[in-house]
């Protein structure tokens, strides 16, 4: 090899000596154009502007930016709040008038538990209110740890982490896993702390129509099609499929079965947003996974907050150690927020306690939501959206004017009918620039295991009272 | 190996005066970033280096199964998935960060004030998994939490009234502003807020990280521009790209390179179509929390009206902690609250509770109750929280009474002035302004990363330790955040373990230690006392 070398280099110095003045000469001043192209500063097209410098002032004068904020109607029908005074309760106050709460998500009734409130106030006196921190530098207390360790015995998985906020929990767990060219399939009624989060993560969102199996089967069938086409691709390209156990804006729970099977035919991972049903479905009241009977373990993320049934605030995220750990390091609102006041953890801590110890509230809840679906059928003008089990349903318009405006209005005076009447009920929100499935105009009623027989009857009657006027 | 020091106003304060495009500051602006010492960096590259090499190695023996491998695995059903992690992208964290890990994390079981007590544990795989010995580690100086005005306290007046309200309204709400969430406590502590700021309106919302990440696309979409500094928090960067704007990047606090932006941006308008752009928006934090720097907020100010574009300042670190009266960066440079368009905040950090506010003219505010992802879709502040900003927000005021909070913001001032003036006497090369609470030294290597750490643990100190990827690769760091309840002998004990540490590792880089002033020949007048 060197000797071949050492040839070739005898024979490049032969030729320098050989070759004409001319040619050393070009060359000579090639290699100088070279080098001199090497070192300029290299010009980037949009400065290349005509502009002259009184022109770039004139254009820097004219500019007009828009407002801030474009103005705001003083009827718009979410600025206005209702203010209540006093704790959200069963029996609350709202815009000065005593009415019982069908709109407050308390599913166990423990916003006001004696027990919650005494441990909130232990923790309190221990450890002040606020954290002072994110979890990495001294914001983890013994308490997060605890209460990660019993929501994952809870749910029988093998690790848990908490959020300090109930919508930044899916919204932060997707793009941990997600990245760009990702692909997810995502039911068409997902709430939007599951759409803030895939549009955070990049990927490539494919929707499938609200519980329909077949349609997204359609989806991974055309994306089985499109793998073979490129093998190498489809090798590192993750999938995944979000779906909510009940969901919040329809009140259906998703086929579960269904989805495991599609899940290993198709091999895409499940990720499970449990808001609503935490606490809710099951015997035990662990979601969507006991209600159906599936194994926890082939769900590869459940999250879900803490804010409606453990009445709470923040949410968690359980799984197996090999998921939900990544999240300690890339969950933007694990690593970069100060972590959850440890007396909102000490008061979960005691709801998990309580739920733990009377599984029979569970059963109580689904009686009362059965009976409540029911009173609430045949409301001339109103229909019932949501399952028979489901704590939060929704009452549209079964026939709507064709503007979403006016039907809002509608809606409206029905609750406010309600609300003078002491029967609390809200509209349920959403921003409706923003939403990509925008839902109809509802009314929403929840339902929660304070509520008596007699208080379910009045409500039922007094809604029907109020359809009956204001949609004659 | 010469030293920069940006804008160090030793000389005179009428040289800075005239350095800084004809704006006046009321008060000398002294910022430092010491370069990085030559040998240093390259000893730390090296290190680098070295830390990959092994890492390749043990990955290739875990690999083959030579070495025990703790890492979780993926279940045998889903075998044939593609993969959830890809290799290198873990690689990091498998070979670096897990050999320094027990220095983050570490977990508490007191209130986080000046002294704390941390839950003693051990590793016996090497910081694969913990065990908690069940001792506890007592009374260990807090120089890591953000409590600057120390409101973080389990008795006094913020903790009964927090207690007060927990028996009444109990911890949670159970709905969203917008349906049925929106209490009384909310509209009381929205009020005091503006009137904290000097505002026409606030917000408050139940979490500052997502204050910044839903708010911030409730007010700029498609076609409008946002100026974002270098090193803004990862909130800010969110909420800009959940928004849909371009966002266009100039150096950390650096005027000439946001007013090239602004320039071009309004000159050029939209790329490749040359429309006007809607709307500009200058993205700023008052303090920033890795380097301690104060945003130069008259000049940016003085630009905003220049070029008609709009200011949202991130006062996270800043407020309370900052100005004679506490009211962040505004206060601290004497400026008119009605010249910054949105003012944007956190409770966790001077108040000692958890949230976020944004303060504004009246419009904005009606415009973010119907507008804002946060109002519409997430849970409103817990009632104890909410009376805990309360209450501190009054003290710090004044108001209940008493001169507590007047007391606690100048006990901040001289605890800063005094932490800092030590550190730099010392020896050790620290970032930031004089005046910010917040003080990263300058570690550079990563194996004092972790050495640091676990010897001022060893000490009883608690410090945060930084490193890639929330600092560029070789400039990792310690920082601390003093607080106004640190006393005097609090901060000399930690000022003496942290020279001892110092000269143990060798971390005092700095070339240019100022003398203390005992021993400066007399006619030496190239150097300013910080604290007059």
């Amino acid at each position: 090899m060197a000797s071949g070398q050492q040839w070739v280099l005898v024979e490049m110095v032969q030729a320098f000596y050989e070759a004409p003045a001319y040619h050393l000469i070009l060359e000579g001043i090639l290699i100088l154009w070279i080098i001199r192209l090497l070192f300029s500063k290299t010009y980037k097209l949009q400065e290349r502007s005509d502009l002259t410098e009184k022109e770039k002032e004139e254009l820097i004068e004219e500019w007009q930016p828009e407002p801030l904020v474009p103005p705001v109607s003083k009827d718009h029908p979410s600025l206005n709040y209702d203010i209540v005074t006093g704790p959200p309760s069963h029996k609350i106050i709202v815009n000065g008038k005593e009415c019982i709460n069908f709109a407050s998500f308390n599913f166990l009734g423990l916003l006001d538990n004696e027990r919650v409130k005494k441990k909130a106030l232990a923790s309190l006196k221990k450890y002040g209110v606020g954290t002072c921190g994110p979890r990495g530098f001294y914001g983890t207390f013994d308490v997060h740890l605890e209460l990660e360790d019993r929501l994952a015995k809870f749910m029988r998985t093998e690790e848990a982490i908490i959020y300090s906020y109930g919508f930044a929990t899916i919204a932060s767990a997707i793009p941990a896993y997600s990245k760009r060219g990702d692909i997810v399939f995502v039911d068409e009624a997902a709430c939007f702390s599951i759409q803030k989060g895939l549009q955070a993560s990049r990927s490539f969102i494919k929707y499938f129509k609200h519980n329909d199996m077949d349609d997204l089967e359609r989806l991974l069938k055309e994306q089985e099609l499109e793998d073979q086409k490129n093998p190498r691709k489809a090798r590192v390209t993750r999938r995944f499929i979000v779906v909510e156990g009940l969901y919040i804006n329809t009140g259906d729970v998703c086929p579960l079965p269904d989805l495991v099977n599609l899940k290993y035919k198709y091999k895409v991972r499940i990720f499970l947003e449990e808001s609503m049903s935490f606490g809710v479905l099951g015997e035990h009241g662990r979601g969507v996974t006991e209600h159906f009977g599936v194994n926890i373990d082939d769900i590869d993320l459940i999250s879900a907050n803490m804010e409606n049934a453990v009445a709470s605030v923040g949410g968690f995220c359980c799984g197996r150690s090999f998921v939900i750990d990544h999240q300690r390091l890339s969950g933007q609102g694990y690593c970069f927020s100060a972590s959850l006041p440890p007396m909102l953890a000490a008061a979960a801590i005691e709801a998990l306690n309580i739920m733990e110890e009377d599984p029979e509230i569970f059963t109580i809840l689904r009686e009362k939501c059965r009976h409540v679906h029911k009173a609430l059928q045949g409301i001339p003008g109103l229909k019932v959206v949501g399952e028979a089990f489901t704590p939060a349903l929704h009452l549209q318009l079964e026939k709507s004017s064709g503007s979403r405006d006016t039907d809002g209005k509608t809606l409206r005076s029905i609750v406010q009918y309600c609300l003078e009447r002491q029967i609390a009920l809200t509209l349920a929100r959403y921003l409706e620039k923003e939403e990509r499935f925008l839902p109809p105009p509802t009314i929403r009623v929840v339902v929660t295991v304070e509520q008596t027989e007699e208080e379910i009857e009045k409500a039922a009657g007094l809604i029907r009272e109020a359809a009956l006027t204001v949609l004659k | 190996m010469t030293v920069w020091l940006t804008d160090v106003s030793v000389f005179s304060t009428e040289a800075l005066q005239a350095s800084c495009n004809g704006v006046a500051y009321n008060r000398p602006f002294i910022e430092s970033f010491e370069e990085t010492p030559m040998l240093v960096a390259v000893l730390t590259y090296m290190g680098y280096g070295i830390l990959t090499i092994f890492g390749y190695l043990r990955d290739f023996l875990r690999d083959w199964k030579i070495e025990k491998c703790h890492i979780a695995r993926e279940r045998e059903e889903q075998k044939e998935f593609v993969p959830l992690y890809q290799d290198f992208e873990n690689f990091y964290t498998r070979n670096l960060y897990m050999r320094i890990r027990d220095s983050w994390n570490r977990p508490i079981c007191s209130v986080p004030g000046p002294k704390m007590d941390l839950v003693e544990r051990v590793s016996h795989d090497y910081n694969w998994t913990f065990e908690h010995t069940g001792k506890v580690v007592k009374d260990v100086i807090n120089l890591g939490s953000y409590n600057y005005l120390g409101f973080a306290e389990n008795s006094g007046p913020c903790a009964e009234a927090a207690a007060e309200v927990t028996e009444k309204y109990g911890v949670g709400v159970a709905s969203t502003r917008q349906e049925m969430g929106n209490l009384d406590k909310h509209e009381e502590l929205e009020q005091l807020v503006a009137r904290f700021l000097g505002v026409e309106s606030a917000m408050v919302f139940g979490m500052g990280f997502a204050t910044n990440s839903m708010n911030i696309p409730a007010l700029t979409g498609k076609g409008c521009l946002i100026l974002s500094d270098e090193l803004n928090h990862t909130s800010l960067v969110l909420g800009a790209r959940l928004s849909g704007s371009t966002i266009r990047v100039f150096k950390h606090n650096n005027m000439q390179s946001l007013e090239k932006l602004l320039r071009d941006a309004i000159v050029h308008g939209q790329p490749r179509t040359h429309r006007p752009w809607k709307k500009i928006l200058i993205v700023v934090e008052g303090i920033y929390s890795m380097e301690g720097s104060i945003v130069r907020l008259p000049e940016v100010i003085a630009l905003k009206k220049r070029y008609k574009a709009y200011l949202y300042l991130d006062e996270a670190h800043s407020i309370g902690a900052l100005g004679p009266r506490g009211g962040g960066v505004l206060d601290y440079f004497g400026l008119d609250p009605r010249d910054v368009d949105i003012m944007m905040g956190t409770f966790t950090k001077s108040f000692g509770a958890a949230g976020g506010y944004i303060g504004g003219r009246k419009e904005l505010i009606d415009y973010l109750r119907t507008q804002s992802h946060s109002a519409a879709y997430a849970t409103s502040m817990s009632p104890p929280i909410a009376q805990q900003i309360i209450a501190s927000m009054k003290c710090i005021m004044g108001e209940d009474g008493t001169t507590i909070g007047r007391e606690r913001l100048r006990q901040l001032a001289e605890n800063t002035a005094y932490f800092r003036r030590r550190l730099r006497e010392d020896g050790f090369i620290i970032y930031g302004n004089n005046d910010s609470p917040v003080i990263p030294v300058m570690l550079y290597m990563p194996a004092k990363i972790g050495a640091f750490g676990r010897e001022m643990l060893k000490r009883n100190i608690g410090v945060v330790v930084v490193g890639f990827p929330a600092t560029p690769i070789i400039e990792s760091r310690a920082r601390f955040c003093v607080s106004a309840a640190h006393t005097r002998e609090m901060l000399d004990t930690a000022l003496s373990v942290l020279s001892e540490v110092g000269d143990l590792l060798q971390v005092k880089y700095s070339q240019h230690r100022t003398q203390p002033p005992m021993y400066r020949a007399f006619h030496d007048t190239s150097y300013e006392d910080a604290d007059n």
